[in-house]
């Protein structure tokens, strides 16, 4: 994982000239410019939504050196917006498709894998050799380490976030500037944010998001134009409107502030109030699996097998007889079931079913089972003709 | 009357709606008639105190309420309030 010395390049070849032309001609960059760009190292963490058009187009501008942190693998779902993963690459490692398609658009780059999650324990060592850190993470805990990390070591952080139709940017620890608990100081409570995979994510969207970080990225190299720093960029895809809100350096912040009390990198999952271990599901005793939900139903027991995903969902696939009522009603509809009965709740994945699961427990009802795994478990290992999504 | 923008993850609890035009002479009284008027959104933007959660963000046009007089901040017939809670999505979620 340690990181050669990397000798700056004094000159462009005239392969490179003629392919930097466009940029070359430009007074904002020009040989200069391309040359900081060439001697500029930047690592990208996550080669996912936003990393898909950052890795390409950081790639294709000529950074010379891209650090790339990923330990996942390119599944289906991925295709619909991580275009820098094509359909071949289903089932390879993310670093693998990504640092290919890379050196394919720009063969003068140097990429540094890092097959690895990022973690309080080797944050600091893999950061330390770049001079620009773009978050292109999924949750919260990676956020809060990501900017802990920059903080410390007194790197701009490229920020980049995305929901459905909406995304948010900006620019955080730039020149002692604002950083991200100053804009949010904690983490919503695991649950009541839904993640892209629970809430969806218009394909195109990252694009755009992405495309603003690798702007801004390029910008902070070249010394260019007004950094998006202390101002939070928000853009609405459905209404096709890009607002700006001020973002101040909040003087209390625990790691950026006046008296700041984070002086090393702390225990994410600990602070985003998340288990270490997988899932909230409880003990095993409160799970069951999709086979044995199966064999309820072949065995026709009497049972109610409770479905919590949304009504949209419900037309993508269902299980056999099963009553329909949406997480968030749940609440509100619970009289409809009856605390006397077996119940087996179920989903997409088996998280938001074992919330459901622990909120009827916690009224009152006994026999209450999550379906580990979700409808989409079921569609692998009892119904191979169900789709998965 | 103040325009209230509500931000996509909310828009299910205020009848699917972008924004929700609310009476009020402050932002507490506008964040007050809001959340009486649609009851859910209520957890999602205060603590069980009922102080202003810390990982959702009020701003009054383009400043941050934390920096003006928090919930106590006038408000002008015309103003906008956005509703800015934190999102983390950007690569694959599971």
């Amino acid at each position: 994982m340690a990181v050669e010395a990397f000798a700056a390049p004094a000159a462009l070849s005239n392969d490179e000239i003629l392919r930097y032309s466009r940029h070359l001609i430009m007074p904002e960059v020009a040989m200069e410019g391309q040359l900081k760009l060439k001697r500029a190292k930047v690592l990208l963490i996550g080669t996912g939504g936003l990393g898909a058009p950052l890795g390409m187009y950081l790639a294709a501008a000529g950074v010379g050196r891209i650090g790339l942190v990923d330990f996942d693998v390119v599944d289906p779902t991925n295709l619909q917006r991580q275009v820098i993963h094509g359909t071949k690459d289903v089932g390879r490692k993310k670093l693998d498709s990504a640092s290919e398609r890379m050196l394919d658009i720009n063969p003068f780059i140097r990429i540094d894998r890092y097959e690895t999650a990022l973690t309080s324990e080797n944050a600091l060592e893999i950061l330390r050799d770049y001079d620009i850190v773009v978050d292109g993470t999924d949750n919260f805990p990676t956020r809060y380490l990501v900017n802990d990390a920059c903080v410390l070591l007194g790197k701009p952080n490229v920020y980049g976030s995305i929901f459905r139709f909406e995304g948010q940017a900006t620019v955080f620890a730039y020149n002692g500037g604002p950083c991200y608990r100053c804009l949010y100081p904690e983490p919503p409570p695991p649950g009541l944010v839904p993640s892209c995979a629970e809430g969806g994510v218009l394909g195109v969207l990252p694009g755009a998001i992405g495309a603003i970080q690798a702007t801004e990225t390029l910008k902070l190299i070249l010394g260019a134009g007004e950094p998006l720093v202390g101002r939070l960029l928000l853009y609405d895809a459905l209404a096709m409107r890009f607002r700006e809100l001020k973002l101040r350096k909040n003087p209390e912040c625990p790691v950026c502030g006046d008296n700041p009390t984070i002086r090393e990198l702390i225990d994410y999952h600990e602070f985003c109030g998340l288990p270490r271990q997988e899932s909230d599901a409880g003990p095993a005793e409160w799970e069951i699996s999709p086979v044995e939900v199966k064999a309820m139903i072949d065995r026709g027991e009497r049972f109610v097998l409770l479905d919590v995903r949304e009504p949209h969902e419900l037309q993508i696939c269902s299980l056999p007889g099963a009553t329909s009522i949406p997480l968030g009603e749940l609440t509100r509809r619970v009289h409809e079931l009856d605390t006397a009965e077996e119940i087996v709740t179920v989903c997409k994945m088996g998280q938001r079913s074992a919330r459901a699961a622990n909120f009827l427990r916690q009224v009152g009802f006994r026999k209450v089972k999550n379906m580990r795994g979700g409808t989409n478990l079921w569609a692998q290992v009892v119904d191979p003709t169900m789709p998965r999504y | 009357m103040a325009k209230v923008l509500i931000p996509t993850p909310l828009r299910h609890y205020v009848d699917k709606r972008d924004s929700v035009e609310v009476e009020g002479r402050t932002v507490g009284e506008i964040l007050e008639a809001l959340t009486s008027q649609y009851a859910e959104l209520r957890r999602h933007l205060f603590n069980d105190e009922g102080k202003l959660r810390n990982f959702v963000n009020v701003y009054l046009n383009d400043e941050d309420i934390r920096y003006l007089s928090k919930e106590a901040t006038p408000v002008q017939a015309g103003d906008t309030l956005s509703i800015v809670p934190s999102i983390a999505g950007g690569r694959d979620g599971r």
